[in-house]
């Protein structure tokens, strides 16, 4: 086989491989180490790679490098439908997948001025905090998993099983669900999903206690985590932080409070916050958000009416399958709202919504077509792991680890 | 007074050549403003005491592919203290295609603005590590510029020796 001269490379590959592999060997002992870590190391969530400038084991330099699962989804918005998008908004973080649905279709909306029934609006709001239940009992399991405690991850799986069982019945698919439409919801929520949702609200306080009760008074745990990767407020804020990872470093600040979207000013609810900002108080916060959601959980299904899933705009708004079969007039709206769209005015809205993760933001901008001229997706975990080198350093290698972990990345929604 | 007043009152007061534009859609206020004033105003919107813009929550462009200045530089920021969200936009021509960076103002604009210059190869004037994000060094386009085809260029990445 041919081996790769240096013409080959391209000479800014070069310039960065030199850069990058500054080492010399004349003493050991003395001298600093490159380590890649990443990007397919099982403790990076994904394919994230950190190059490491390690002193021994102590971190002092790192440069996160992303990329590596870039699928192009905003380019490919801007050449399909607003409704073909829904399923592909899924698997940008695939761990909370109807929440990125719920995003999606809101930022359509408000868009295109469509007003949504009351009753698609508190199932909207059930997904999307069962969808932040899911995301935490996978980040607290795998963080603990990071640093070395294998069981709680088995245990937090088990309870995410249930959400997973509640998504089979309610919209016919476990991972990605695709369960919103523009204007609604794909089909009312079954009273037997309903009684499910209910069920598994009232375990999940006392299963995640028992989770808890693993890493909450395990000494591993906590020593590896306290005052680990420390962020102070305003260094959070100004790396543009939010979601947990911000409430971590003691801001009180909430989407769903600071501009509320659906219902969510009809609900009660707490915002956990806490003042350390580092990796402990990170993992705290999710815990505590957890009870939050199944206390919202709960009061929409109190507070939910009965009534419309759809809103009446037939011209907007997909007709419910078992019609498009049996109605001409309901076939015709249907073929158009598929082939040419829906065409909402020109003009561009910006929609976030508190994701699992953080802010989960949609751009867009609309030239009347049927297609988005523009579509930006301002992901949370991208905006996350631009703070890793601020994080890392001074750390030790195996801290590394668990400061991933703490920050909760996903590169699906990280790389679009 | 209304915030939105407030707001376009103390930037009409501070910055009188920048050009502003104000308008609204969907309750969103926006401010267009000349590319040369977007670091003062950035600075002076953040440390405002009334207005305290201390969240950057997004930057991005758009190409609007036939028109004389082609990009649009969008900024989202956020006012935690107002519950207030603005939008900023400056136009950028293709033929001085650069603005300055905010990365003085926020520190998440490094790589919201590192994505931007990958995608739409818009330069940021002083911005402290200006490398493509997600695609590779040598890849010689820009991917959202709207003359990049969907189904990409063949050839543009080097593919194995046969």
């Amino acid at each position: 086989m041919d081996r790769l001269t240096k013409d080959d490379v391209h000479p800014k590959i070069l310039q960065r491989l030199l850069e990058d592999t500054d080492v010399t060997i004349e003493d050991a002992l003395e001298n600093e180490m490159i380590l890649n870590m990443g990007p397919q190391h099982p403790a990076t969530h994904g394919v994230l790679r950190l190059l490491l400038r390690l002193d021994g084991e102590t971190v002092i330099g790192c440069v996160p490098d992303v990329g590596y699962l870039h699928r192009g989804y905003e380019k490919m918005a801007e050449n399909m439908s607003y409704f073909e998008f829904i399923p592909h908004t899924d698997r940008l973080d695939y761990i909370s997948p109807t929440a990125n649905n719920v995003a999606w279709v809101l930022a359509v909306e408000k868009l295109a001025g469509i007003e949504v029934p009351v009753r698609a609006q508190y199932i909207r709001m059930i997904i999307a905090e069962l969808a932040r239940i899911a995301s935490h009992l996978v980040a607290i399991g795998s963080f603990a998993m990071d640093v070395g405690a294998l069981t709680v991850f088995l245990w937090t799986l088990r309870e995410r099983e249930k959400i997973m069982d509640i998504w089979d019945i309610l919209c016919g698919a476990r991972f990605t669900n695709s369960y919103t439409r523009i204007g609604g919801v794909a089909n009312d929520a079954q009273p037997e999903a309903l009684a499910l949702v209910e069920k598994f609200i009232d375990e999940i306080d006392a299963n995640l206690s028992e989770c808890e009760s693993l890493l909450n008074t395990n000494r591993i745990f906590i020593e590896r985590l306290d005052g680990v990767g420390v962020i102070s407020k305003e260094d959070a804020l100004s790396y543009g932080f939010t979601g947990p990872n911000l409430r971590a470093s003691g801001v009180g600040f909430d989407l769903r409070r600071a501009t509320p979207y659906l219902q969510y000013d009809k609900v009660d609810f707490r915002i956990p916050t806490f003042t350390e900002g580092d990796s402990l108080a990170r993992y705290f916060v999710r815990a505590d958000e957890v009870r939050e959601s199944a206390k919202i959980v709960k009061q929409c299904l109190q507070l939910m009416p009965k009534g419309e899933i759809k809103a009446n705009l037939p011209k907007s708004v997909l007709p419910q399958k078992v019609e498009v079969y049996s109605k001409m007039e309901e076939l015709i709206h249907d073929f158009m709202i598929v082939n040419f769209g829906i065409n909402p005015p020109v003009g561009e809205v910006y929609h976030a919504i508190e994701g699992s993760k953080g802010e989960l933001g949609f751009y867009i901008v609309s030239k009347g077509e049927g297609h988005p001229w523009k579509c930006k997706i301002r992901s949370p975990s991208f905006i996350h792991i631009q703070s890793l080198p601020h994080l890392v350093k001074g750390h030790m290698v195996s801290d590394v680890v668990a400061i991933i972990g703490s920050i909760d990345p996903i590169m699906g929604e990280a790389d679009k | 007074m209304e915030l939105k007043e407030l707001i376009s009152q103390k930037l009409n007061d501070n910055f009188v050549d920048a050009e502003l534009e104000f308008s609204e859609f969907r309750y969103e206020l926006s401010v267009k403003l000349n590319k040369k004033f977007i670091n003062p105003v950035c600075k002076f919107l953040k440390e405002d005491p009334e207005l305290e813009f201390l969240l950057c929550e997004d930057i991005t462009a758009v190409d609007w592919a036939k028109r004389k200045n082609r990009f649009t530089v969008v900024y989202h920021i956020f006012s935690i203290k107002n519950s207030f969200r603005l939008v900023l936009k400056a136009d950028v021509d293709e033929n001085d295609c650069n603005i300055d960076t905010v990365s003085s103002v926020w520190k998440t604009s490094n790589w919201q603005e590192r994505e931007v210059f990958d995608m739409y190869g818009i330069k940021f004037n002083a911005h402290p590590d200006l490398r493509r994000i997600y695609m590779p060094e040598e890849f010689e386009y820009h991917p959202l510029r709207k003359d990049f085809p969907l189904l990409g260029i063949p050839g543009s990445l080097p593919l194995p020796k046969k």
